[in-house]
């Protein structure tokens, strides 16, 4: 359902993605792993039409989408959660929802959305999505406004990065659930093991290319043999 | 009243069909046009100058006071001066607020000079609306004055919006709360085109636990000019907290003009101000959720004014 032909990006000299071709499946759980600076999160970008590679193509379901923009992309059925949630005055996490589904939602439905991704509903429906949030809250919102558009394919750029343990603790059960709540293709960008241990397909990539791509079962113990970075902050623009 | 003057009171008021609930009276032009009064709230001519006096009896619950101003005759200068008397314990809304039509070349202008005295325990809800329309080249100015006076316990919130149609306005809200009283104010203003607005918020902070909340925000589009300054004086135990938060886009200026001043050890201050153009995150983020670049602005400034 996606593929990427030959995908270049370079910024200040530096080469982020050399020359990645990748094709994915519908109805996989699929995990892009690797060190921070390999390129994971332009990668996901690129795919979303954030960012804009310099050369090669993104087909999604045989359509070349390289020159489409981001929401034209959206409404092809692409969804993307954020690494870092982005925060608004006055928009409520009701608007965010209702936005999010591009159709009429009444309250119950996002309650029930809400309580999916681990949040009391009646406490947040009608909170605005700001700073008021803590970085957990934030992310499982994030989590709910890309589940609600049931799109084909749902990017999650690197879902553990910025929150603390504790927070991650109990987000890792709704990974765990994602195939429950998220249908279609998701591709998710993690360090986790427990995350790595639910993918279909794990791709490993180092140094701005692919350098392993397979099951789980074929990759996962020599993922987990590298010395992956861990932490819990994650990598941005050259992630 | 006709088609047009119905149009405005609903884009100022929540009129529901071509009448208010409660105690109301309309100005068109310069002139009371209807009144209707209640048991408990009684509206009188004032004598000496243009305007109403408006008398709410203590214990009075939940009532509504609309008093909207219209103004349809482009060259009029309506100058307006509304005071209200609220009793003891009373909790009342008052809607307030002035719409002007002008399809012609000379000026309209409104001064609506507003004073509130509210007694101990009284509370008041006050909504504000200002609007402007008409295809004319003559410019449609408001120049609302607020002064409120709250006794011991008093509580007044304020909901000012100006989002449309107006060229030029000074709005000027001043406030002196005494013990143990709340004087809340939500700002609302949107500019286009080379509209100014100003807005001038002073408020004494005199009685031991007395507490005041501002929250302005405001988008400036175009050419336009907005400028924002507060004073929150502290002289007592007491908490202030202004926060002013503009959108700028285009050619438009925003000045924000923060002044906290504590007179006591005791009294605590805050004023935060914030200027900037719409997060370049933000419009991604509503993109990703199938938004093109001009419906995720729209839902951000209809969010942010909210």
């Amino acid at each position: 359902m996606l593929e990427l032909k030959e995908i270049c990006f370079t910024r200040d000299n530096k080469k982020i993605l050399d020359h990645v071709s990748l094709s994915m499946d519908t109805d996989k759980f699929v995990v892009i792993t690797g060190p921070n600076g390999s390129g994971k999160s332009t990668l996901v970008k690129i795919i979303m039409g954030l960012e804009k590679q310099d050369t090669g193509k993104v087909l999604f379901e045989g359509k070349d989408i390289t020159n489409l923009s981001i929401d034209e992309r959206a409404k092809l059925g692409i969804g993307f959660a954020f690494q870092q949630p982005v925060k608004f005055k006055g928009i409520t996490v009701y608007d965010l929802l209702k936005m999010s589904s591009g159709k009429e939602m009444n309250k119950k439905e996002a309650c029930d959305i809400l309580s999916k991704v681990g949040l009391c509903a009646k406490e947040y429906v009608d909170r605005e999505v700001n700073g008021s949030l803590s970085g957990g809250e934030l992310k499982r919102i994030e989590i709910a406004s890309v589940a609600v558009r049931n799109s084909k394919l749902t990017i999650f750029d690197e879902p553990e990065a910025g929150i603390d343990l504790w927070s991650f603790q109990s987000l890792i059960k709704i990974f765990e659930d994602m195939r429950k709540i998220v249908k279609g293709t998701t591709l998710i960008i993690s360090h986790q093991e427990r995350i790595l241990d639910i993918a279909d397909e794990i791709i490993l990539m180092k140094e701005g290319k692919i350098q392993a791509k397979g099951s789980k079962e074929e990759l996962l113990g020599q993922v987990l043999e590298k010395p992956l970075c861990c932490k819990l902050g994650g990598d941005t623009h050259n992630g | 009243m006709d088609k047009l003057d119905i149009n405005l009171l609903h884009e100022i008021t929540d009129m529901q069909g071509e009448t208010f609930e409660g105690a109301y009276n309309i100005r068109k032009n310069g002139q009371g046009i209807e009144r209707k009064v209640t048991d408990n709230i009684r509206i009188v001519t004032k004598k000496d100058v243009s305007g109403i006096d408006i008398y709410v009896k203590e214990n009075t619950k939940f009532e509504f006071v609309h008093i909207p101003v219209i103004i349809t005759e482009s060259g009029l200068n309506d100058l307006v001066y509304n005071d209200f008397y609220i009793g003891k314990n009373a909790n009342v809304i008052i809607v307030a607020g002035c719409g002007i039509h002008n399809d012609h070349h000379k000026d309209s202008q409104h001064d609506g000079i507003h004073r509130f005295f509210l007694e101990e325990g009284a509370k008041v809800k006050y909504i504000e609306k200002h609007y402007g329309e008409g295809k004319g080249t003559g410019k449609r100015i408001l120049n609302p004055v607020t002064e409120v006076h709250l006794k011991k316990g008093a509580t007044l919130e304020m909901e000012s919006t100006q989002i449309k149609g107006v060229d030029s306005t000074i709005r000027t809200t001043k406030g002196i709360l005494e013990e143990n009283t709340n004087f809340v104010v939500t700002e609302k203003i949107m500019t286009h085109g080379l509209q100014k607005a100003k807005t001038v918020f002073e408020v004494e902070l005199n009685g031991k636990n007395a507490s005041t909340k501002v929250t302005s925000r405001s988008v400036a589009t175009q050419n336009s000019m907005q400028q924002f300054a507060s004073k929150v004086t502290g002289n007592t135990e007491c908490f202030g907290h202004v926060e002013c938060d503009a959108i700028i886009k285009d050619k438009a200026k925003v000045i924000a003009i923060p002044e906290i001043i504590a007179n006591n050890v005791e009294a605590n201050l805050i004023h935060e101000a914030a200027i900037g153009k719409i997060a370049g995150d933000q419009l991604r983020k509503l993109m990703t959720l199938g938004l093109n670049e001009k419906e995720a602005e729209e839902a951000i400034i209809n969010g942010f004014l909210r």
